[in-house]
């Protein structure tokens, strides 16, 4: 820079960030904070058998209240997500239950074998919970794990959940606890935010719930879709569409029965929304499903397309990607319209 | 001659006798007998890692013999020392090991690497009494020896964590992401054993990916290192003692150079190969071979 840059200049206009994000809740959002770790570490004093370890994410995955309360029980593995998983692996073996934390594009993309030999072949009771889910970080693709439900759910024996909020995680973490076998759970860290307390939700392993009705259009969503598709429904009301959301957090196994019969009621599109690539996940799990039950509404999907998204702040993203509660709400108006 | 070799772990549950004859069978007859057992499971199929079986059985009668705590009937035995066999295609070995130990009838040797075995010709732990965890995968055993050893900690176990793995897993970063988190944790209880053949897939294993000077990397992993002819079985007894024994609190790593097809002198001419041919008419000459041995 020439010393006189400042002076001649012209004021740039002020850019938005890139950088990582703590929470993913939108201003003014109701949030809670930390809802995995304070959840974990409570269930930890009756659940004597549980055991917190990771690779160098305990701070970023709020594992850390975790390791607070239960120091002697966590396991730093450092940077190593194959040693993770492997020692998670060992430690179930010898009847522990680990939860082991890092990001979901380290837990399935590099430490995938690992999983899939050390941890799903043999049935351990390993629950895998990883933060930056999808589109949640502004990184690109190192740090977004666009294809990570695709990877675990096509692996035998895997239970796959895509929470939604601070009420979910805090439902699920004791409800994959009570679960016999491997568990893959995405997180939502850091002031999470807090919206399904207000439709009187209970998470239940395995169950799909309906958030609201509407004759219109059935959204199916999970993950922090269903918080969008929410915002969706509601925006729909004043054009009045009458939109119902079908949250679906159990990703693997899926509730079949709950979906056909919501996606078979007459005259209502289904929308799957997902945080997600179009690639194998919800999708087309539930494409799938209708197909081979012989019920077809006419079926729309909102996911993040099969390509390396960019880096970039992830509002702009949200909106470049078509997962925003705008760019949703206007995708669906458009296809009531045809 | 190798009789003075008894199970110095005094709780140990090592039956020296032979079951059939009440005799005290000595670690060069178990080594026979292994290398017996696996040659047999090679004719069944007519084929097996039948070169890498017969390399390491001194070790495995060693380990089985000599230096582990184990019940055959209860497999599950809590307080057992575990013995994880990351190179999965060395089931064989192993087999023929958990058949002279017991874990398995002696008739089910002749259903290796068949529709229904419980001895599948790569090791699985949910197929296998005595299998610890599924292999074939490389790399993979020394991080579930972490967590086992981790785990066994926190119960105040006093078992011990056995890995067999082998040269070429080496190549694998994950099994140096191991090799540092043990050192780390200070698992005194971890017993690696490396058996050193120099042959892998695609050649030599040292042309492939090289490892040496691999006691100095070891030592400078903070590992408590010894290297030993893994065929010379005085010696392996002695490595195996002092594994036990070291007092400092560091992982224990046994590095075995051993000879690929060792006990049948024309296997072991034979081309080095990672898969080593044997003709339909070669196992029973093997099988005559090895006796041969044995007597001389």
């Amino acid at each position: 820079m020439s010393s006189n840059a400042t002076t001649t200049a012209p004021a740039k206009p002020r850019l938005k960030t890139s950088a990582m994000i703590a929470s993913i809740a939108s201003e003014g959002q109701r949030t809670k904070p930390a809802p995995f770790g304070h959840t974990l570490a409570e269930l930890a004093r009756s659940r004597t058998d549980i055991v917190g370890m990771t690779a160098d994410l305990g701070k970023y995955t709020d594992l850390h209240i975790f390791a607070k309360e239960h120091p002697d029980r966590y396991y730093q593995m450092g940077m190593a997500e194959q040693l993770l998983m492997g020692a998670a692996a060992g430690l179930a073996h010898e009847g522990f239950m680990p939860f082991a934390t890092t990001y979901a594009v380290f837990a399935s993309r590099r430490a995938y074998d690992f999983i899939h030999q050390t941890i799903a072949e043999e049935d351990l009771n390993v629950k895998i919970v990883c933060a930056l889910p999808g589109l949640t970080s502004g990184y690109g693709p190192s740090h977004q794990a666009t294809e990570d439900l695709a990877l675990l759910r096509a692996m035998p024996n895997m239970t796959v959940i895509d929470p939604c909020d601070a009420h979910e995680i805090e439902q699920a973490v004791p409800a994959i606890a009570g679960h016999k076998g491997p568990v893959y759970m995405r997180l939502l860290r850091g002031n999470v935010p807090l919206v399904l307390d207000e439709y009187g939700y209970r998470f239940e392993l395995g169950k799909a719930k309906l958030l609201r009705d509407g004759a219109d259009v059935l959204i199916v969503s999970s993950g922090i879709m269903t918080m969008r598709a929410l915002e969706v429904a509601r925006s729909l009301e004043s054009d009045r569409v009458a939109a119902a959301v079908l949250h679906v957090p159990t990703i693997k196994p899926l509730d079949t029965e709950t979906i056909l019969r919501e996606a078979a009621r007459s005259g209502r599109m289904v929308v799957v929304a997902e945080n997600h690539s179009v690639v194998g996940g919800l999708g087309e799990a539930v494409a799938g499903l209708l197909l081979r039950s012989g019920v077809t509404p006419v079926f729309r999907h909102i996911g993040l397309p099969d390509e390396f998204l960019a880096a970039g702040a992830l509002p702009t993203l949200h909106d470049r990607y078509g997962i925003s509660t705008e760019v949703v709400t206007k995708r669906i108006k458009g296809w009531l319209g045809e | 001659m190798l009789e003075e070799f008894v199970d110095i772990n005094t709780t140990g549950t090592i039956d020296h006798r032979d079951g059939k004859t009440g005799h005290n069978v000595d670690l060069a007859e178990r080594a026979y007998r292994i290398r017996r057992n696996a040659l047999l499971m090679g004719e069944v199929q007519g084929q097996g890692y039948i070169g890498q079986a017969l390399d390491i059985a001194d070790v495995l009668a060693v380990a089985y013999f000599h230096a582990m705590r184990y019940r055959p009937e209860n497999p599950d035995w809590e307080e057992r020392d575990r013995f994880l066999l990351s190179n999965g295609h060395y089931a064989i070995a192993l087999y023929a090991a958990l058949l002279e130990a017991g874990f398995l009838p002696e008739e089910e040797l002749e259903t290796y690497g068949s529709d229904d075995s419980r001895l599948p010709m790569s090791g699985m732990a949910s197929y296998t009494p005595g299998m610890e965890m599924s292999g074939g995968s490389l790399g993979l055993g020394l991080s579930i020896a972490v967590g086992k050893a981790l785990g066994l900690k926190r119960k105040g176990s006093s078992s011990r964590v056995f890995t067999l793995f082998s040269d070429g897993e080496l190549d694998e970063g994950s099994v140096w992401e191991a090799i540092m988190s043990a050192s780390h944790h200070k698992l005194d209880n971890m017993i690696g054993i490396i058996d050193v053949n120099n042959q892998q897939a695609d050649g030599p294993s040292t042309q492939m990916l090289a490892f040496e000077p691999l006691v100095e990397k070891l030592e400078a992993f903070g590992w408590y290192v010894q290297r030993v002819d893994g065929n010379d079985l005085p010696a392996v007894v002695a490595a195996f003692d002092a594994a036990r024994a070291h007092p400092e609190p560091k992982p224990r790593m046994i590095v075995c150079d051993t000879r690929m097809g060792r006990g049948v002198p024309f296997l072991e001419a034979r081309e080095k190969n990672h898969f080593i041919r044997v003709d339909a008419h070669e196992w029973q000459l093997a099988l005559e071979a090895l006796d041969a041995g044995r007597t001389a």
